[in-house]
């Protein structure tokens, strides 16, 4: 689904990538874990075309996105579901519509998208705050309605970033077991987080693979977690 | 987008499209006050360029069609030099008939600037003859070279002296006036260029947001353009409806016609005002699209 070849990456001067190799297959699951500041929200950007390599190739869907136009990005966008760490909400708009966002902007007609909020909602237990407006919700809340936001048009890749990050233990795990029904359903999942708990708590429940970014490189880490 | 489907866009509206993007009301208001303006200013030149036009066709109209020929002469030259002008202008090509006052119809002209009791049978008046043109006149210089052979005392006044340079002046006035129009036009579409780029850049979050959801820049730029599409028709439509008020409430033409007094809309004439919000709506349609596609091909 997503696929990275010899990608290179950097900031102005400041090299985060080199030479990264890395393949998303359809149905896996993976965590991509390191050190704050190591580069993993800037490895999930690449991935949907936020930024682009400066070297190297990155293929999303079999389609080169060197070649992709603005309208193409959009398309390959509404198929990759994105959490967001910083979540990302419209404030002026309320959780309901905020998640409906991706079916809105694709012009969709709606109706079973709202039937589907309801359940989103529910799934992610939100409903009482459908009609709050983002900054009332706690962090927890605000990344479970990142996660509804994020599977509305049911897309086929999600994308993770430190989804935990602000939830408690319990929160935590709750999320990381919807994520993994997600990847029952056959979704293709990628989560960054550098909790190491979550990765042996996920472990039982899903056959998932830990990437670790070392070196401006990403590695298939052993069994030594 | 065809045009049909722009105006589908604009009434039917999206109330999705039109939440996404936060509403900002001094930018709003700036806008359709702007365009109220306009408009208004819009009216009056429209107005004054149907006046000026309605003036220069009378103008010329008449012009074209008489002269006078004045014969001032000795008492007893008078009459013969009369009837060898008569003779003249029978055989010009270009006229359709000549006509020699009465000395009441003379008298009756000269009323109202000596009075009733003027003793005008003891003065040298010349004699006039009115001369009706055909539509292609005659070869004015060529009469008058043939006038002054034969009728030494007759004078051909063809009006085109005085009157051609005011017709000149209502048909630059009336240039004017159109040009004003389009200039204003030009002014309003800058003026929503402008207010669309600072939306754009004001909502520079949102946009990401939108796109980081899947949007494409035609839907993003549709919310902005249906946006100030409405705002500069409804503002333009207040500004033409106030400026035809204003129009109606002027005095009305007085008798003579003076110019000023006819400024205004006759007829038919009252209909196209009303064409001012439409088309403020669609410079106001395309000045944002542009802008808009421009600023968002720009935001990277
Ligand atoms: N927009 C940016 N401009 C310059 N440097 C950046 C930018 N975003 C991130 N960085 C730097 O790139 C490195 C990797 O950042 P990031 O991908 O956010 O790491 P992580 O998500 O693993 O914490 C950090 O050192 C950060 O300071
Ligand atoms: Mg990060």
């Amino acid at each position: 689904m997503i696929e990275l070849k010899k990608a290179g990456f950097s900031y102005g001067g400041g090299e985060i990538f080199r030479d990264v190799d890395l393949h998303l297959a359809q149905g896996t699951f993976h965590f991509l874990t390191g050190p704050s500041g190591t580069g993993k929200t800037t490895l999930m950007k690449m991935c949907y075309q936020a930024l682009m390599p400066d070297s190297g190739t990155i293929k999303v869907f079999g389609r080169d996105v060197r070649a992709m136009n603005r309208d193409d990005v959009a398309l390959v966008r509404r198929r990759i579901g994105v959490v967001h760490q910083d979540c990302q909400f419209l404030n002026h708009l309320s959780v309901g519509e905020n998640v409906l966002l991706p079916s809105f902007v694709a012009g969709r007609d709606g109706l079973d998208d709202q039937r589907n909020l309801r359940e989103l909602l529910k799934w992610v237990e939100l409903e009482e705050n459908i009609d709050q407006l983002p900054p009332e919700l706690s962090g927890g809340e605000r990344q479970r309605a990142a996660l509804a936001r994020a599977v509305i048009l049911s897309p086929e890749v999600i994308l993770a970033d430190e989804p935990t990050g602000n939830l408690d233990w319990n929160m935590a795990q709750r999320l990381l077991t919807l994520l993994i029904e997600l990847n029952k359903m056959g979704k293709t999942i990628l989560v960054a987080t550098h909790d190491m708990n979550l990765i042996r708590a996920a472990r039982p429940h899903v056959a998932a693979r830990v990437l670790r970014i070392q070196g401006k490189r990403v590695h298939l880490a052993g069994a030594d977690l | 987008m065809g045009i049909v489907n722009g105006i589908q866009m604009i009434l039917a509206g999206d109330k999705q499209a039109d939440r996404v993007v936060p509403p900002a009301g001094f930018t709003a208001r700036l806008t359709s006050f702007t365009a109220a303006v306009m408009s208004f200013l819009v009216v009056f030149a429209l107005a004054l360029s149907m006046a000026t036009g309605r003036l220069a066709d009378r103008w010329s109209a008449e012009l074209s069609r008489t002269s006078t020929v004045r014969i001032s002469a000795p008492e007893a030259q008078l009459e013969i030099q009369s009837e060898r002008v008569m003779e003249i202008l029978e055989t010009t090509k270009g006229i359709a008939s000549a006509r020699l006052m009465r000395a009441d119809e003379q008298h009756a002209l000269l009323e109202p600037w000596f009075g009733p009791d003027l003793p005008l049978d003891n003065l040298p008046i010349p004699r006039l003859i009115e001369v009706v043109e055909e539509s292609v006149g005659p070869d004015m210089e060529g009469l008058r070279f043939r006038l002054a052979a034969e009728a030494p005392g007759a004078v051909l006044d063809d009006h085109t002296r005085w009157r051609r340079p005011l017709v000149d002046a209502a048909a630059r006035l009336r240039m004017l006036a159109v040009l004003s129009i389009c200039l204003i036009g030009g002014a309003l579409a800058a003026m929503i260029t402008l207010a669309a780029q600072a939306a754009l850049a004001a909502n520079t979050q949102v946009i990401q947001v939108l796109r980081l959801v899947g949007a494409k820049d035609k839907y993003i730029a549709k919310a902005f353009v249906r946006r100030f599409t409405l705002r500069g028709f409804f503002g333009a439509l207040f500004g033409s409806v106030c400026g035809m008020v204003a129009i109606f409430l002027l005095p009305s033409a007085a008798a003579e016609g003076a110019f000023l007094t006819g400024l205004g809309f006759s007829g038919m004439q009252w209909f196209i005002p009303l064409l001012i919000p439409l088309i403020a709506a669609i410079l106001a349609f395309w000045a944002t699209r542009i802008a808009a596609n421009r600023t968002l091909a720009r935001m990277n």
